[in-house]
């Protein structure tokens, strides 16, 4: 590799993504930004997913006839290959619906705890107790621990944001305490591409005794994540967004307090033993797997992880980086822009900034935007990109956000910053 | 390019220069209607007088079709029986729901027929009909009081 050309071979990964071919809006060429929403498929993950279907299909974890053996074979083996993806082991790994599920998952078996046995008494939370969230995070990492608070009668509080988009540490001795018995927070935020200090969060969390849950769904599709060497207690991300299909989510948790956990969702393919009054639990993971797995979306995200490892996650996010550097460069020379989250400093370069860039255009509803944007092909996503208390902290109603992935490139940018002019002019002439 | 017919002149004049923006005394109710998806939102207030309209005023942060459109409401209704802007709402209804194919009739809808273009964007249908659904919601608050 030199670095004077680009991390990644762009032209070869979008010759995978047949999508990337079709035209919008009256013969554009489609420039998909909305990776974070979700991520487009490549063929890889469409083909093995079929041929799972076409070759292998059956329930998992029942029946002894071969396709039962070889179904339960390729579903293991995917969570093998996913686990090593983020560093875990296979058993600390559990697949759910979707990220939301995973958090909820942690949420509701928290709050299951206090009707469980002595084992799980580290999970149980009372008034008193306090749970500790962000004021960047997404819906899903903050209305289910406003619902475990007032479930538990346990308090939430939370990080505030800076005004360039970064957490406010100062308050981070303050707010994790005794009392904390949570600490909630994402890896990168969806809306500013902000990365978090998971050290220093994890770090206080540790010392006062507080568990950590990391949303980690803007994290792991982009850049090399490891959970074990990042010191997480729970960590979620989700199948879509990382090239893999809908309706599958992984939640990391280690290991030791898996098998302490109570469960959350219960009923067949989770259990030891059933009588009619009571029954006792499977191990982690087939504990928290009630019901039939979702087999052939966990073989394709397999999939996905492999495609993803053949590029190397150090080259995506090298590749978005610049492509994020390139558009903030671009937004900068475009006055009545106001980019929301990290921007670049004097020497042109931003730190610990993923390749999501939102930001709203000075008398332009982002509604608007988006729209004039659309018509020229340009994918964006427009609204409050379900961080609503983010942004009623900016002060602004909603925002635009372009985000990059491996098949975007620096045309894509070029296109994109064209249509924010093309947007200014639109409304501007009128 | 269909940007400008989603965007007639009639819409971004009207969201320029709103009709009837802000709020009012009196009134017999309000309604606030907000938009989950986008968060823009609405409160607008109405005053009838018998079985008449006697003032809409809303205020609200918003794209230029939920505003303009709102705008265009206060236009249509301000001073006319109830059920003769029941009647204009359903049509408004109607003509946003219907993907485009609907004919709509500039006797009824005046103004409101430039959101013809904006019926062809399934997306945008919920910004049109905030204020329209919020002028429902109070009109229906505000009869529950008088009777």
């Amino acid at each position: 590799m030199t670095t004077a050309t680009s991390p990644l071979d762009v032209d070869a990964v979008r010759a995978d993504f047949a999508i990337l071919g079709r035209t919008v809006r009256d013969g554009k060429r489609l420039v998909y930004l909305d990776s974070g929403a979700t991520s487009q498929r490549p063929r890889q993950v469409l083909d093995a997913e079929r041929a799972f279907l076409e070759q292998h299909n059956s329930a998992v974890h029942r029946g002894a006839h071969q396709l039962a053996e070889e179904a339960t074979d390729a579903y293991e083996d995917a969570r093998a290959r996913i686990a090593a993806f983020v560093g875990a082991e296979p058993g600390e790994l559990v697949f759910t619906k979707n990220a939301t599920e995973g958090i909820n998952l942690v949420a509701y078996a928290m709050g299951n705890a206090a009707s469980s046995g002595p084992e799980a008494a580290r999970f149980v939370l009372g008034p008193g107790d306090e749970i500790v969230v962000t004021e960047m995070e997404h819906h899903a990492n903050l209305v289910p621990w406003q619902q475990l608070a007032q479930r538990t009668g346990a308090t939430l509080r939370w990080f505030g944001v800076t005004d360039d988009g970064r957490l406010n540490l100062s308050e981070l001795d303050s707010l994790v305490t005794e009392r904390t018995k949570v600490v909630a927070f994402t890896h990168q935020s969806n809306v500013l591409g902000t990365v978090n200090p998971v050290d220093a969060l994890v770090a206080r969390a540790r010392a006062v005794g507080a568990l950590t849950v990391l949303d980690a769904c803007q994290s792991v599709p982009h850049s090399a994540v490891d959970f074990p060497a990042l010191g997480v207690d729970f960590a979620v991300f989700s199948s879509h967004k990382m090239l893999g299909p809908y309706g599958l989510g992984v939640l990391y948790g280690r290991r030791e307090l898996l098998e302490t956990m109570p469960p959350f969702l219960t009923g067949g393919s989770m259990i030891e033993m059933v009588e009619m009054a009571k029954s006792t639990f499977a191990p982690p993971p087939q504990r928290f797997e009630a019901g039939t797995p979702m087999t052939s979306q966990a073989v394709a995200l397999a999939a996905a992880v492999d495609y993803l490892s053949v590029l190397g996650m150090d080259r995506v996010a090298e590749h978005e980086h610049e492509l994020t550097v390139a558009t903030l460069r671009g937004l900068a020379e475009i006055p009545g822009i106001r980019v929301l989250g990290p921007t670049l400093d004097a020497t042109g370069e931003v730190a610990a900034r993923g390749g999501a860039v939102s930001f709203v255009v000075e008398g332009i509803h982002p509604h608007d935007a988006g729209q004039v944007l659309d018509d020229q092909g340009i994918a964006v996503r427009v609204g409050h990109h379900c961080a609503w208390p983010l942004h009623r902290r900016l002060r602004v109603p909603a925002s635009v956000r372009a985000s990059f992935y491996i098949y975007n490139d620096l045309a894509d940018v070029d296109a994109f910053l064209a249509g924010v002019r093309a947007t200014q002019a639109f409304f501007g002439a009128v | 390019m269909q940007l400008q017919q989603m965007y007639q002149e009639i819409i971004l004049d009207h969201y320029k220069n709103p009709h009837g923006r802000g709020l009012r005394d009196p009134f017999d109710a309000e309604s606030f209607q907000v938009n989950p998806t986008c968060g823009d939102e609405v409160t607008l207030r109405v005053k009838l007088d018998g079985a008449t309209v006697a003032d809409v005023s809303y205020e609200g942060q918003g794209c230029s079709i939920s505003q303009a459109s709102t705008s265009v409401l206060t236009d249509l209704v301000v001073g006319k029986p109830v059920a003769e802007a029941f009647t204009k709402l359903d049509a408004f209804v109607e003509l946003m729901q219907g993907r485009g194919k609907v004919e709509p009739d500039e006797d009824v809808l005046e103004d409101g027929i430039a959101f013809a273009g904006v019926a062809k964007y399934p997306a945008r249908v919920k910004c049109a009909l905030l204020g329209w659904m919020a002028f429902k919601d109070a009109v229906a608050r505000a009869e529950g009081v008088t009777t």
